[in-house]
């Protein structure tokens, strides 16, 4: 079947507007010279006064990086050009904790971008960077007296040097991968994040993530331990301004839970549509404890990202749900990988994609049940919506079951917007428009529901379907 | 008083043929009930006349109160008060009945008069509720994404529960009685008398056969064949047709 030409015009109008491109003026206090080499390595790790280990590790990292070959699976990186990066921008020299001491042209920013506003309705705490380092960070007062610990990840290795070695590195090794290897070698800011045991952290922790300057590379660090019985909830969202030329966003994050606790992780990816979005993600779940990531993409030019959930306890539970959204001149190459090594375990894998125009969608997965991991279950979903006939989607599962007792179930659908529920949908009154937001929005829906409330709506306007039904 | 006109009406399918010359008129508070074979032209009348983009009018018009619609697109002539039951109703994931309903009729509304309020989401679980009533519904079905999962008695009842919402000026019902049992049909066959005698509607009843008219009385039978209307008459027509069957008609007019 072919779209009507008013159905395009219509689509272009509703999935073409990137908000979130303007630019701020600033001033930095330092800017690394373009390219990577030892001695900028050494300067970041310099102006951030760290330990020597810190140091050691960075330079190792850095010669890990230049020595593995880029990835020739996923996504087209042949044009990034490393050369003319910037690896570190200091917008300032502090961490503010309170918004009226951010500088102005920063917190003008952060206001056209909703977060102070965020935060003053329905969040525990907030973490806000600006290139390389966190500008802002707060946290509610009950919960630091509780114990919590949400850091900038630099402040945490000040502050906690022995619980932050303790933790550091240990899910996502050095070696893992070329981009694990660069962010290591040039990590800056990032949230750190201890909720101690049995302690609930009811409402959400938030980090935004900005990157302003041209030819910029992000390479925050986070990671999240949530020790027994204890719970958390953690939202990245993250924009950039449009340029020409590209930007390179790398992160790395670790997550421990640990007996009996439950950990959700949430992002809102909407990079514009310069950047590369190449992070590694990872979580170990131990006995009875649960792990959920709801993971977004709406921009970036190309997206190379598999969160990870390694179930190491017995009981231990993982979810990974995504939403990837690709329009003209991006790709999201996308997925979930869960590894059963205990008995007992379940994970859940949904994944869903939407290609509009050119864009193009892939899924990529690793399901591994060990021997010995007995009665484990998993259930695996892939969904793509091809929006024209120019759009593309490719699904690589790979499972890997060498435990009899195992039960796995798979599906994978693939479908289109057919003229016959455009039809349906006008024939009842809907506009065009509200035909093709209702049935997108209703793809999505399953992944938007599990949202809270005001990122649903969010991200409903982040895929420009403006819908006159909320999600409930 | 509303009145739906169709005047020498041709239309065709990959270029294919399939209405040949239609002439009819709908006023409101009239049953009009059109018989005819398979691949007669039946239900494509109804796509065409509520603007299915996969037909092309090659000839003749359509009015709506005297103003020609059949350029217009398809949710255009649903917000002027034309309504059609599908024969077989799309199914649309993840979008529930109930939001879909709403948006729908807040849309209409709004087309019909820009200061109308929109219905709050509490108000319309009262309207919906009505129509899930009047069609003996399970209520389940309105938090349930449009369609999908219905049995084929569930989304015929769920076609006629939406005309109770929309109140359309006219209602074509395209073989709404196909898939249903006897208990259903007279479920059906009720809540369209009911709503046909509450809102004065005009209808447009496309059928197979003879049955549904056991319960909804029409005021004109007509029997399509090859495109054509080739002969209208009043109820009794239809008892003949049944007795007789297609081929006597259709050997007599041509």
């Amino acid at each position: 079947m072919t779209i009507p030409k008013r159905t395009k015009k219509t689509l272009e109008k509703i999935s073409n507007q990137y908000k979130f491109g303007f630019k701020t003026d600033t001033n930095p206090i330092y800017k690394s010279p373009q390219g990577l080499n030892n001695k900028i390595v050494e300067e970041i790790s310099r102006q951030k006064a760290e330990p020597e280990w810190m140091l050691n590790l960075r330079k190792k990292a850095l010669e890990i990086f230049f020595k593995k070959p880029l990835p020739s699976w996923g996504g087209d990186l042949t044009k990034i050009n490393f050369d003319l990066l910037h690896y570190y921008i200091k917008p300032q020299d502090k961490i503010e904790t309170q918004w009226k001491n951010v500088p102005k042209e920063i917190k003008k920013t952060f206001d056209k971008l909703g977060v102070p506003q965020a935060e003053r309705k329905f969040l525990a705490g907030t973490g806000a960077q600006f290139e390389s380092e966190m500008i802002y960070h707060s946290l509610q007062k009950e919960l630091t007296k509780k114990g919590v610990i949400f850091e900038s990840t630099d402040i945490a290795l000040k502050k906690y040097p022995k619980l932050f070695k303790e933790y550091f590195g240990k899910v996502v090794p050095v070696t893992d991968n070329k981009f694990a290897a660069l962010n290591y070698a040039v990590w800056s800011g990032g949230s750190f994040i201890y909720v101690p045991k049995n302690t609930h952290v009811n409402l959400p922790l938030q980090a935004y993530f900005r990157i302003n300057a041209e030819r910029m590379g992000q390479f925050e660090r986070t990671l999240i331990i949530a020790d027994e019985g204890s719970s958390v909830h953690y939202i990245e969202g993250c924009t950039a301004p449009i340029y020409s030329t590209d930007s390179l966003h790398s992160a790395v994050v670790e997550i421990i839970v640990k007996k009996g606790a439950r950990v959700q992780y949430t992002t809102i990816q909407n990079w514009s549509n310069n950047v590369y979005n190449l992070v590694t993600k990872r979580a170990f779940v131990y006995e009875n404890a649960e792990m959920l990531w709801l993971d977004c993409n709406i921009g970036s030019r190309l997206t190379m990202k598999y969160p990870a959930i390694f179930l190491l306890g017995e009981n231990a539970k993982g979810e990974i749900q995504s939403l990837a959204f690709a329009k003209e001149n991006q790709h999201q190459d996308t997925g979930a990988k869960i590894f059963h090594s205990s008995p007992n375990t379940s994970s859940k894998i949904v994944a869903k994609s939407i290609s509009k125009s050119s864009g193009r969608n892939s899924y990529r997965g690793l399901l591994k049940i060990s021997k010995g991991a007995k009665n484990t279950v998993s259930h695996v979903s892939c969904n793509a919506l091809l929006i024209d006939e120019n759009s593309r989607s490719d699904t690589y599962p790979t499972m890997k079951v060498e435990e009899e007792s195992a039960t796995v179930a798979h599906e994978a659908t693939v479908s289109k917007i057919s003229e016959e529920q455009m039809f349906y949908l006008m024939s009842r009154g809907l506009s065009e428009e509200e035909a093709v937001s209702t049935i997108v929005n209703g793809f999505a829906t399953p992944i938007i529901k599990q949202l809270p409330m005001e990122y649903a709506l969010e991200l409903n306007r982040l895929i420009e379907l403006e819908m006159t039904t909320h999600v409930a | 008083m509303d009145t739906l006109e169709i005047i020498n009406l041709h239309a065709e399918t990959n270029k294919i043929g399939i209405l040949k010359g239609i002439n009819l008129k709908i006023r409101s508070g009239e049953i009009h009930a059109i018989m005819g074979k398979n691949g007669s032209g039946k239900s494509t009348l109804c796509n065409v006349i509520m603007g299915h983009p996969k037909y092309k009018i090659n000839q003749g018009q359509i009015k709506l109160n005297g103003k020609k619609i059949e350029k217009l697109p398809t949710n255009k002539r649903a917000n002027l008060g034309l309504f059609l039951a599908f024969q077989n109703p799309t199914e649309i994931q993840g979008v529930t009945m109930n939001n879909f309903l709403r948006l729908a009729k807040n849309t209409n509304a709004k087309a019909q008069n820009k200061s109308s309020k929109h219905i709050s989401p509490g108000e319309f679980l009262q309207t919906i509720s009505r129509g899930m009533d009047l069609l003996k519904m399970d209520k389940k079905l309105a938090g349930r994404s449009v369609n999908e999962g219905f049995s084929g008695g569930e989304k015929k009842r769920a076609e006629i529960m939406q005309m109770a919402i929309l109140e359309p000026k006219i209602a074509l019902l395209d073989e709404i009685d196909s898939g249903l049992d006897i208990d259903a049909l007279k479920t059906v066959a009720k809540a369209i008398k009911h709503l046909h005698k509450q809102t004065k509607c005009g209808i447009l009843l496309i059928t197979h056969y003879q049955r549904i008219l056991n319960y909804i009385t029409p005021d004109f039978v007509h029997i399509i064949s090859n495109g054509k209307i080739i002969k209208s008459g009043d109820k009794t027509l239809a008892r003949k047709l049944e007795k007789h069957g297609y081929e006597k008609f259709v050997k007599e007019t041509s």
